[in-house]
C-alpha cells in the first residue's frame, strides 16, 4: 500500500508493502512521487513516495548508508533525481527556480559550515542573496528563537559546537522557509550540545508550527521530535507511519 | 676549458651535454647509495629529453626560415598544446581543455597581438615565435596553477559551497572566494619573478641577448618588457580561466557536480 493521497499506478510486484497507519489529515506541503537516484548503477534512493503535511515533523530513520541524507539532498535539489519528482505546494519542484526552491526548503546540515565572520553576518547571508537586508530586530528575534540572544556580534570562531549549530538553524530560519530539512543536526555534537540543539529544534517546530523533515540515525530522537517516521533501508521506504506505531512495531 | 678542445659548435654542444648529463648521473649514484633507485628512469628521461629537444630545435630551424604568416600557425599550435597540458590539472572538471585553450588564446593571444601591433614585439618570425612562446608557456603554467588550486579548494569546501547554495546563493556567489583565491595564488610566481628580477635571477632571454652582443641596458629593459608582458598574459589567462571554469562545476539546476569520489 502506498501512502494515502498517492496513486497505486507505479506499484508492482517488487515494491515493498509500506504500512501506513495514519492517513494524512491536512494538505501536503511536500510530496514526493517515485523519487529515486541511481549513480553509476548504485541505488541511493529508489521509488520514494511520501508526503509531508503542513506543520508536522517527519523523521527519516534507517541504518548508515540507507539513503537518508541522499533523500534529503533530493528534497533540497542539491542532487538531481534520476526518477520521479517532488511537489512543493502542489508545484513540481523542477518548475521552481533552484534558488527559490532552496529558500523555501531550508536545509541544516550535520556540520554547521558557518561562514567566516560574525553571527550576524551569517544570519544576513540568505536574505542578502535576494537583495534583502535583515533588520537588527529581526536578527535579535532569530537569535532569541534559537536561545542565543545577544550573540549577534560574536565571531563564529568563538562558538561552541552546539552554539554553532544553533546559529546554523537561525541562519536557515532567516530565509523564512516553508519546510525545515534537518540532516543529522546533532550527530556531530557531544551529549550536552546535542540536548541544547534538540531543545532548540523542538521549540521551533512545535511551538511555532514549522514543518520539518528530520534525518536521524537516533530513533530515540525521532521518538522525541517527530509525529511520523519513515524508515529507509537500502534506499527504499520500508515503513511509514505514526512514530509510536513504527518504532515500537 | 672545453673551447680549447672543440672549435666546432656541434661537438662543443655534445661535450657540454655529456658533462651536464654526467653531473645528473652522479646525483643518481648518490641516491643509489641511499637505497633510492632512479637509474633507469633518469637515463630514459635524459635520452628522451635530448632527442625531443634536438628534434624540436631542428623543426624550428626550418620553420623560422619560413614566411612571417607561418608564425600565426606556430603560435596557434602552441596554444592548443598548452591548453591540453594545463587541462590535466583540472581532473574531473568538464570542458577543462576548451576552457584552458580559450583562456590561453585570449590571455596570451591578445597580449601578443597588441604588443606586435604596437611594435613592442618585432614581427620577424625569429622574434615573434620565441617571445610569443614565452607568453604562451607562462600562461599555460598560470592556467594550470589556477585550475589546480580551484579544483582542490572546491573539493575541500564542498560543505561550505552547498551550504551557500542551500541558503539561496547562486552558483557564482557560492564559489566566489575560491575563484578569487585561485586567481591570486596562480599569479604568485609571476609577481615573484617581477619582484626578484635581476636580484635573484637573470632570465634566459637577457642572458641570451648579452651572449649575442646586445647592449646590457637594452637587454635588461627588454627583459623587463618581456616579464611585464608575461604578467599581463598570465593575469588575463587566469582571470578568464577561473571565470569560465566556475560555471563548469555546476549543473543547470545549480548543483555542485565536482564532488570528492564522483
Amino acid at each position: 500500500m502506498l501512502p494515502v493521497g498517492e496513486s497505486n499506478e507505479k506499484q508492482d510486484e517488487n515494491s515493498v508493502d509500506i504500512p501506513v497507519t495514519s492517513p494524512p489529515t491536512s494538505d501536503p506541503i511536500l510530496r514526493t512521487q517515485h523519487l529515486g537516484r541511481i549513480v553509476k548503477e548504485k541505488v541511493l534512493v529508489e521509488d520514494a513516495t511520501f508526503e509531508v503535511r503542513t506543520g508536522e515533523v517527519l523523521a527519516i530513520v534507517g541504518p548508515s548508508g540507507s539513503g537518508k541524507s541522499s533523500l534529503l539532498r533530493l528534497l533540497n535539489r542539491l542532487d538531481e533525481p534520476t526518477n520521479g519528482t517532488v511537489y512543493v505546494e502542489a508545484t513540481d519542484y523542477r518548475q521552481i527556480a533552484p534558488r527559490d526552491l532552496r529558500r523555501k526548503l531550508g536545509m541544516v546540515n550535520q556540520r554547521p559550515h558557518l561562514f567566516p565572520g560574525t553571527v550576524e553576518q551569517n544570519l544576513r547571508f540568505g536574505p542578502l542573496q535576494r537583495g534583502e537586508s535583515l533588520s537588527q530586530d529581526s536578527i535579535e528575534h532569530l537569535l532569541a528563537r534559537v536561545g542565543l540572544k545577544g550573540y549577534a556580534t560574536r565571531n563564529i570562531a568563538n562558538l561552541s559546537g552546539g552554539e554553532a549549530q544553533r546559529v546554523s538553524v537561525a541562519r536557515t530560519l532567516a530565509n523564512s522557509p516553508l519546510v525545515l530539512l534537518l540532516d543529522e543536526p546533532t550527530s556531530a555534537l557531544d551529549e550536552t550540545s546535542k540536548l541544547e540543539v534538540e531543545s532548540c529544534i523542538q521549540k521551533i517546530v512545535h511551538d511555532q508550527g514549522l514543518t520539518c523533515v528530520l534525518v536521524t540515525h537516533d530513533t530515540a530522537q525521532a521518538a522525541r521530535l517527530a509525529e511520523r517516521v519513515l524508515v529507509l533501508a537500502a534506499g527504499r521506504i520500508v515503513r511509514l507511519g505514526r512514530t509510536n506505531e513504527v518504532l515500537h512495531a | 676549458m672545453l673551447k680549447y678542445f672543440s672549435s666546432n659548435q656541434l661537438y662543443l654542444g655534445l661535450e657540454q651535454a655529456l658533462i651536464a648529463a654526467s653531473a645528473a648521473m652522479l646525483v643518481v649514484l648518490l641516491a643509489r647509495k641511499r637505497g633510492i633507485h632512479l637509474e633507469s628512469e633518469t637515463l630514459i628521461a635524459m635520452v628522451r629529453g635530448i632527442i625531443q629537444i634536438v628534434a624540436v630545435g631542428s623543426i624550428l630551424l626550418l620553420l623560422l626560415r619560413g614566411p612571417r604568416w607561418t608564425s600565426g600557425f606556430l603560435l596557434a599550435g602552441m596554444i592548443i598544446a598548452a591548453g591540453a597540458t594545463s587541462a590535466r590539472r583540472a581532473k574531473g572538471i568538464p570542458d577543462a581543455f576548451r576552457v584552458s585553450a580559450c583562456s590561453i588564446a585570449f590571455g596570451a593571444g591578445s597580449v601578443i597581438a597588441l604588443m606586435t601591433w604596437l611594435g613592442v614585439i618585432d614581427t620577424a618570425i625569429t622574434s615573434l615565435v620565441p617571445v610569443g612562446s614565452m607568453l604562451i608557456a607562462n600562461s599555460m603554467n598560470v592556467n594550470g596553477l589556477a585550475l589546480n588550486r580551484f579544483r582542490s579548494d572546491v573539493l575541500a569546501h564542498v560543505g561550505e559551497i552547498e551550504t551557500a547554495l542551500a541558503l539561496g546563493a547562486d552558483a557564482k556567489n557560492s564559489v566566489s572566494p575560491y575563484v578569487q583565491a585561485s586567481f591570486e595564488a596562480s599569479l604568485i610566481p609571476a609577481i615573484d619573478s617581477l619582484r626578484s628580477l635581476g636580484i635573484v635571477w637573470i632570465p634566459g632571454l637577457m642572458a641570451g641577448m648579452l651572449l649575442s652582443g646586445a647592449r646590457p641596458v637594452y637587454a635588461a629593459i627588454y627583459q623587463f618588457v618581456v616579464l611585464a608582458m608575461i604578467f599581463a598574459a598570465s593575469g588575463l589567462t587566469s582571470l578568464v580561466s577561473t571565470l569560465l571554469i566556475r560555471d563548469r562545476i555546476f549543473t543547470a539546476a545549480q548543483q555542485l557536480s565536482l564532488q570528492p569520489g564522483r
